[in-house]
């Protein structure tokens, strides 16, 4: 059984459909790349996966003992992060705040799993550091830490890379694709093709035409042929 | 100082000392949040919102005020959320609308149907709250210390998840916190205290006791407990100060604490130029 279904979705927000008829599934283990222009509904998508949106039509099912809330989520910085006065340990375990419902404080346990994904992320020296004094690419791994934390089966980022610079961004993906080793599910959105179809395994193409499959039959499709060549003719 | 013995004998001094110290330990609190979330504002037009609730309890002759300015702020408090969350431009433009409204409409029903010779005196101890704070009756005092140790004990309850909620809500909401629940919990929260924090400094100084501490101790520290551990404590210290100040100088009490915060705000801002580390 899949981690993750969706059948029949229809996706908009304020009463305007943005996305219609979507389906498809996600497996445990796999790394699924969401693409698509801008305003084509990849956040909406990701939003309503995550039950930040109720979705307009269709149906979402979660599987394989994963429930809604046992995602971790990589969200887009907001502004209101920018010069948020905390150390970077409070924010990973932060993380935990699903895990220990009604309970005020965290435990032990749920320190130590702070602790454990910290040094995962290769951040546990920058504990006490504060997060506005990071960098970029020290900042997303502190929210890949946190949102680990939140989950050990799946992990759904918005935009992992946007705004790093180009060797920061390989680090970014290349820890990404670790943790997909290690087992974690990755569904991402992204507007870089290129890389989508270097590391994923499925493609969930949307827009005005809609793909969903394995990157090598996204390849052959001609969707990805008029996407690729635009981005690799682009002498930027 | 002997002077300063004398008048802390007096019983009314006793009580604006207990009520200030527990009012800016209360608004210091829920400021670093405020001051975080960018609500700064929601803060201003609830303390309006208070003032025209306290004009029309003067109208209708309530006995005991405070039983219809503490709904009617809450229930604006949450009006002003759910207008605030939709579309950003209109939701400043409402509580620019309640805000003012409120404030003019108060000022109209105490005109009209003014009962007291000293029409101007009152509004000004409403707005200023000049001597309010010195005239405090037994029952005021001990309203003001129950509701302080309630948000006091909500807000240590509840620390871990204001934080996670502060920092980032799509992804508290994400991993099953409510987080429309807490909003509505800080906003009912400041509107508590707000309506408590008009005897001390009157409704249109109360912002400065929320945003001033907070901001000082952001100067400085790096971490959110660090954060708001300060910003308590510089409260509190202000709070005394601009009381004691206030008294031996008989200047108005709000004023002078708020001039409190402001100095010190002054002086974590030169603090944090001469550490350097948090120059940004």
């Amino acid at each position: 059984m899949a981690q993750l279904t969706c059948s029949g979705l229809d996706l908009g927000y304020d009463g305007r459909t943005v996305l219609s008829g979507l389906d498809f599934r996600v497996n445990a283990g796999d790394y699924l790349c969401i693409v698509g222009e801008n305003g084509s509904g990849k956040s909406t998508l990701m939003k309503t996966i995550l039950g930040l949106i109720r979705p307009a039509g269709g149906k979402i099912t979660w599987g394989e003992g994963l429930r809604e809330n046992e995602v971790g989520y990589l969200p887009q910085q907001t502004v209101v992060q920018k010069d948020f006065p905390a150390t970077v340990q409070e924010i990973v375990l932060s993380g935990c705040q699903g895990r220990a419902g009604r309970r005020p404080f965290y435990n032990k346990e749920e320190k130590d799993l702070a602790r454990r994904n910290m040094e995962r992320m290769g951040i546990l020296l920058l504990a006490r550091r504060c997060y506005r004094e990071l960098s970029g690419g020290q900042q997303q791994r502190v929210l890949l830490a946190r949102a680990l934390c939140a989950t050990r089966k799946l992990l759904l980022m918005d935009e992992p890379v946007s705004g790093l610079d180009p060797l920061v961004t390989a680090e970014m993906y290349e820890l990404i694709r670790e943790l997909n080793r290690e087992g974690v599910t990755v569904i991402m959105v992204s507007h870089d093709v290129a890389a989508a179809v270097r590391y994923a395994s499925h493609i969930l193409h949307v827009g005005s035409e809609i793909f969903f499959g394995t990157v090598a039959d996204y390849r052959e499709s001609a969707l990805a042929k008029r996407f690729l060549v635009q981005e690799e003719g682009d002498p930027a | 100082m002997e002077m300063l013995k004398t008048y802390l004998q007096f019983p009314f001094v006793q009580y604006a000392l207990i009520v200030g110290v527990l009012i800016a330990l209360c608004s210091s609190l829920l400021g670093v949040t405020l001051v975080l979330k960018r609500f700064s504002f929601i803060g201003d037009g609830l303390s309006h919102v208070a003032f025209g609730a306290m004009a029309v309890a003067g109208v209708l002759h309530l006995s005991d005020d405070m039983l219809f300015v503490l709904p009617a702020t809450v229930i604006a408090a949450v009006l002003l959320l759910r207008t605030g969350k939709h579309t950003r431009i209109k939701g400043d433009a409402a509580i620019a609308m309640i805000s003012v409204g409120a404030l003019a409409v108060g000022y109209l029903l105490l005109s009209v149907f003014s009962t007291s010779a000293n029409l101007s005196g009152d509004v000004c101890t409403t707005l200023f709250g000049s001597t309010s704070i010195l005239t405090l009756t037994v029952a005021e005092v001990w309203l003001c210390i129950g509701l302080s140790v309630a948000v006091v004990i909500i807000f240590i309850l509840f620390y871990n998840r204001i934080f996670a909620v502060t920092f980032d809500e799509d992804f508290a909401r994400a991993s099953g916190t409510r987080a429309e629940a807490y909003n509505l919990l800080i906003a009912i929260v400041i509107a508590v205290i707000i309506v408590l924090a008009m005897n001390l400094v009157g409704s249109l100084l109360i912002s400065a006791l929320i945003i001033f501490p907070a901001m000082s101790a952001m100067r400085l520290f790096k971490s959110f407990k660090g954060v708001t551990v300060c910003s308590a404590v510089l409260s509190v210290t202000c709070a005394v100060l601009g009381i004691l100040i206030s008294i031996l100088w008989s200047t108005p009490v709000g004023s002078t604490i708020v001039a409190v915060d402001i100095c010190a705000f002054l002086i974590f801002c030169l603090a944090a130029k001469v550490k350097g580390g948090t120059a940004k």
